[in-house]
């Protein structure tokens, strides 16, 4: 079965997708990045979509399944890379892709991520949000 | 109002929705839409060839390029002999979805065109045919 690759980098879990989405793969990629965070328990998932040339309602939902699984499973999830042009699409479509942080790019989004797990860190103390 | 040119593609699995929106947007190039009305119309062709894929029980989709004096466009057909949409009103409405979706399909698909139009009746399957131009 087609799928996506995941890459561990650290504490990481980066996804780069390259290919033209459809459902399936979609949803295999939701499927084997919750049982990757909890196998090699990561504390962030990078999903870069700067390749993508269309978020159809689907993949947005793909997206923010991602997101909310990844956080139960005490992970946080960045998608970085949206091209200007599917940004204006998706707004129109209906879809504000609530829940899902995003940044402008892998470098700003790794940060992101190193940011929010050193303030896990320091809030060990059971302060959240 | 002149057809330049035609095409019909099915409609009946994940390869056949990837390929119609690769169709699509390459002929969304050719009548020079800019890369944001390309993306609008892509992504409704998607929306819309998924639900005829999995609500019509598949079906397929006709290309055409229109001309209309000076100015040309993009019109796409999406048709299936499925079971039909009953209430098309609540069907057009976000959040609306008689499956699993986001329920963003239909009323998504129609913002992301400069026109749309749905025929349909229960038992009679589901037309929707919507136009991108170049402004």
């Amino acid at each position: 079965m087609e799928r996506i690759p995941i890459l561990k980098m650290g504490e990481f879990l980066l996804v780069t997708i390259q290919v033209d989405m459809h459902d399936q793969l979609a949803m295999n990629l939701q499927d084997d990045l919750t049982q990757r965070i909890v196998k090699s328990k990561a504390k962030g998932v990078l999903i870069d979509i700067s390749s993508l040339e269309i978020v159809d309602s689907f993949i947005g939902r793909m997206l923010g399944n991602i997101a909310g699984m990844s956080r139960i499973l005490d992970a946080q999830t960045v998608v970085v890379g949206m091209q200007p042009s599917v940004a204006i699409t998706l707004v129109e479509l209906g879809l504000s892709l609530q829940g899902v942080r995003t940044a402008l790019n892998v470098e700003r989004g790794m940060r992101l991520l190193r940011t929010a797990l050193g303030e896990d860190e320091e809030s060990d103390d059971g302060l959240e949000d | 109002m002149t057809v330049l040119k035609t095409e019909r593609l099915p409609l009946r699995s994940d390869s056949d929705i990837i390929r119609m929106r690769q169709e699509v947007r390459a002929w969304a190039i050719a009548i020079a839409l800019s890369l944001v009305d390309q993306t609008k119309l892509v992504t409704a062709a998607s929306e819309l060839g998924r639900n005829t894929r999995i609500y019509g029980g598949g079906g397929d989709v006709t290309l055409e390029i229109l001309e209309n004096g000076a100015r040309r466009g993009v019109r796409l057909s999406f048709v299936d002999q499925g079971p039909g949409i009953a209430d098309v009103e609540l069907a057009l409405k976000d959040g609306y979805t008689s499956g699993g979706g986001l329920g963003l399909g239909l009323g998504g698909a129609k913002r992301l065109s400069n026109e749309f139009q749905i025929i349909t009746a229960p038992g009679q399957g589901t037309s929707v045919i919507i136009t991108r131009w170049k402004l």
